[in-house]
């Protein structure tokens, strides 16, 4: 076991963890979050993923133990303290871009991440860097024009 | 969560007027209902007229919409609410859809055919427009006031011509009034609707991207244990010995559970239970797995392998030599949901309760009563929506695993999520098929003679109440004897062709194939779609006919040929453009769709999809887009790239690397047109593109580079 400090959604708190476990587990279990979704454990599937220090990245691997002192964004928290939603969750909801919806989390994940970098990106960048994101049920149109209307705000 | 409150304490606690069907009354009725707009019997009354409630009306007009099908991403949930928002006339902000639990709702079967605006849709409009009658007919008695002069306005019954009000508690008076649908119901008339036919938002979207618990494995009771299943390595291999003394000392006090070969580990925290059981496995040893064919050759394992004959069709003589032959192949293919399946059990007091993502509550608890050796009223399943589901995936399964567990831990709720390889190794596939057509075209390079063999396993393996239908029914220490064969019917789904052939002679070959296998979205009538429409076009080359022009020829349908000139109105006449068409089921909802690839290939690439859809009447055109959409680039993945992969010694495809899906820069571009057709009833879309889009891509791939390509993957990884 290890003690580790992390800011998770604006708190920083103290948590004592096994070395080997994934940050998904500490925030799954732990900090009972929905946002990141258990896909594949893989990190070939996106659902996990949460901002680290700013960058989407997947969850479900990495050691919360080597994450010692970094700033952890979940879906939860993007809405930062004002509450409601962030402009990519609220555009999601207006495009109406999901059907089972498991895969929404990494979706506005990565797309937050993108836009940080790259406010204005087309049609080809935002297809590129959703790429590490699976979706099955085939919401990728939607998604796209999700991310196009958040970086249109 | 949904299904805490009981029914019953609803009800006392508010006074409200519910709404159910009785048995027969739709038989007595001298009008047939119009329900589904010229239905025979309007939705779900057909098949479960004896249920006690599809609705109630509280006396604060909150409405509560009981459905016996479960909301899979499909928007069915938001269809249902607008039904009843519109049918009373409230606000649909005060509408709520209680869905799928044994204890609630009606038993509506399976979630399943693309069949739930058809059934539990319709149901709910009628129960509705049936609890506004009554509840008009009670305040006209109240206010010496014609019905037709009443309307419901949220909670208070409103005179139009004096404006007098009286709330809806006032009229209910705290008690629990019971009505029944009564024919004939006077519908609302169409030109008010307010929110059906409208694009109306889905109510779980703001929660679904902020991380609200909506999913079965979001569920957290206090004391909640976490399981994980340790499944062998392959289709028959049997646990020979493990060493459980592995667990001990470990963190989260890991628990062995063990029937036979079913094996699972049990323990405080998830990620405790995932360790050891990693632990656990290692020590595990296992008899050899069944043999298999090589996935390569799996083409020629299908032409030879023994099967029974089934007549499908017999019109007319063939006769004469075919003009054109040709054989066209699917391959195993996956359900693919991004999530795995997950399920909450829990068995207290002799009653066990699960919550899981099925498609079918009642049956899946016909199942596991009989696997668990309870009374059916011991069982309760409650439908929680879960990740991406497009058939029976392995939902059924994981409910049967974690109920397994949580019987030997009675009092505690087990969350078992399977692992990425679990479901894919283990889910039921979609069954390989191997479709021989030929025909003959008259002197005037018309159709005249049509022939199929179609060569494929069953497709569908449902557990219905058959607990041997269930994975880890197999591998109990007193196994249930499997049972061969399924439902047949999903093999030759949409092998006849709607087109006009005089003669033809259609068969179904069924064999017994060597993976699990079980309904994906469309069945059969993925493969057989995908070989018709092929044919069609390669016949239309023949007899050098334009695409278009050789299936209109051969449409009488006017609601076919529709679909087909809009889409060559919405995509103009591009040389390279590959086109199909069929109508679902051949009795559900109609689908044109055009293709284009992204420059030459191998690989090929799909650039751009157009999709005409006609569902009857549109519930809501965003709800029926979405499901075009996603169903057109589901099908383009299948199309291009997808087979499990498997040698002798089991099934290979175990990741998102081994059986790829299509990722975004691989997606094609989608617009899709919908006629809409308010006098018809309204009919499911969730698998109509299916087949169609396939057949799109393989002759737009013809039309860009010359090469007919029959095999599925388009895209093959040899």
């Amino acid at each position: 076991m290890k003690k580790i400090s992390l800011k998770i959604n604006g708190q920083t708190r103290t948590h004592e963890v096994d070395e080997s476990m994934p940050l998904l587990y500490l925030l799954r279990g732990e900090l009972a979050l929905n946002g990141p979704k258990y896909g594949c454990g893989l990190e070939q599937c996106g659902s996990c993923m949460v901002l680290i220090d700013g960058r989407a990245g997947p969850s479900c691997r990495v050691p919360a133990a080597e994450l010692e002192g970094k700033e952890i964004i979940t879906l939860e928290g993007l809405a930062g303290e004002k509450g409601g939603l962030h402009p990519v969750q609220k555009a999601f909801v207006e495009e109406e871009a999901a059907q089972c919806g498991y895969c929404i989390n990494g979706m506005v994940i990565a797309a937050v991440s993108l836009l940080r970098e790259n406010p204005q990106p087309d049609e080809t960048t935002i297809r590129e860097r959703l790429e590490r994101n699976l979706c099955r049920c085939g919401s990728h149109s939607r998604i796209v024009r999700a991310v196009r209307r958040a970086a249109g705000r | 969560m949904k299904g805490e409150c009981s029914r019953r304490a609803f009800l006392q606690a508010t006074g409200a007027l519910a709404i159910g069907f009785s048995l027969g009354c739709f038989s007595q009725a001298q009008e047939r209902p119009r329900g589904g707009r010229g239905e025979e019997l309007p939705g779900s009354l057909g098949e479960a007229p004896r249920v006690d409630s599809w609705l109630e009306l509280s006396a604060d007009g909150s409405v509560r919409v009981f459905t016996g099908k479960l909301e899979l991403g499909q928007g069915i949930g938001i269809a249902v609410a607008q039904m009843a928002a519109e049918e009373l006339g409230v606000d649909i902000d005060r509408v709520s859809v209680v869905m799928a639990d044994t204890d609630l709702t009606p038993n509506e079967g399976y979630t399943a055919g693309s069949r739930s605006i058809e059934n539990s849709a319709i149901a709910v409009r009628y129960a509705a427009a049936s609890a506004r009658e009554r509840l008009l007919a009670l305040a006209s008695q109240r206010l010496g006031l014609p019905a037709g002069d009443l309307e419901l306005v949220d909670d208070n019954v409103v005179s139009r011509s004096t404006g007098k009000t009286v709330p809806l508690g006032e009229l209910l008076r705290g008690e629990s009034l019971r009505g029944e649908v009564r024919l004939p119901v006077k519908l609302k008339e169409r030109g008010h609707y307010r929110y059906v036919g409208k694009p109306v938002g889905r109510k779980e979207l703001p929660a679904m991207v902020s991380g609200g618990a909506l999913y079965v494995g979001d569920l957290r009771f206090p004391d909640m244990l976490h399981a994980r299943v340790i499944r062998p390595p392959s289709y028959g291999c049997r646990l020979r010995s493990l060493d459980e003394k592995v667990l001990k000392g470990l963190a989260g006090r890991p628990r062995l559970v063990r029937d036979g070969t079913f094996l699972a580990v049990v323990a405080e925290d998830e990620w405790s239970c995932l360790k050891a059981a990693e632990i656990l496995r290692q020590s595990c040893r296992w008899s050899a797995p069944a043999s298999l064919p090589e996935a390569k050759d799996l083409k020629a394992w299908l032409a030879q392998a023994e099967a029974s004959t089934q007549e499908v069709e017999r019109e007319g003589e063939i006769s004469g030599e075919p003009t054109l032959s040709a054989s066209y192949f699917k391959p195993y293919t996956m359900h693919a949901s991004v999530g795995p399946s997950c399920a909450v059990a829990r068995f207290e007091k002799g009653e066990m309760t699960v919550w899981s993502h099925t498609q079918g509550v009642f049956p899946l608890r016909g199942a596991l009563r009989s696997l668990l050796g309870l009374a059916e009223e011991k069982v309760r399943v409650i439908g929680v929506p879960g990740p991406g589901c497009y058939g029976h995936n392995g939902a059924d399964d994981v409910a049967a695993d974690a109920a397994l567990v949580a019987r030997v831990v009675p009092g505690r709720h087990v969350r078992l999520q399977w692992s990425r390889a679990d479901e894919h190794l283990w889910e039921p596939y979609g069954s390989a098929m191997l479709i021989d057509l030929s025909a003959r075209l008259d002197k005037a390079g018309n159709l005249a003679d049509w022939t199929a063999s179609i060569r494929s396993d069953t497709h569908s393996t449902r557990p219905g109440g058959d607990a041997s239908k269930l994975l880890a029914a197999s591998e109990l220490e007193a196994p249930w004897p499997k049972k061969e064969g399924g439902y047949s019917g999903g093999a030759y789904r949409n092998s006849q062709p709607l087109y006009r052939i005089p003669n033809r002679r259609i068969d179904l070959q069924s064999l017994q194939g060597p993976l699990r296998v079980s309904a994906l979205r469309a069945l059969g009538g993925f493969a057989n779609i995908f070989a018709l429409e092929s044919f069609i076009d390669e016949l239309a080359v023949v007899a050098k006919r334009d695409p278009y022009e050789f299936r209109l020829a051969h449409l009488d349908d006017p609601r076919a040929v529709a679909v087909l000139k809009r889409l060559r109105e919405v995509t103009g006449e591009a040389p390279d453009l590959g086109i199909a068409f069929a109508r679902y089921k051949n009795e559900a909802s109609y689908f044109a769709v055009a293709a284009l690839m992204a420059g030459g290939g191998p690989p090929y690439r799909v650039q751009k999809l157009w999709g005409v859809v006609e569902a009857g009447e549109v519930i809501n055109p965003d709800g029926l887009s979405n499901q075009v959409e996603g169903g057109m680039i589901q099908a383009a993945s299948w199309t291009l790239g997808e087979a499990v992969s498997f040698g002798s010694h089991g099934v290979t495809s175990r990741d998102w690397e081994s059986y790829p899906i299509a990722r975004f820069p691989q997606t094609p571009a989608t617009e899709v047109h919908i006629i809409d057709r308010p006098d018809l009833p309204p009919l499911g879309a969730g698998e109509t593109t299916m087949g169609p889009t396939a057949a799109a891509i393989a002759n737009a791939v013809f039309r860009a580079t010359g090469r007919r390509l029959r095999d599925l993957p388009l895209n093959r990884r040899v």
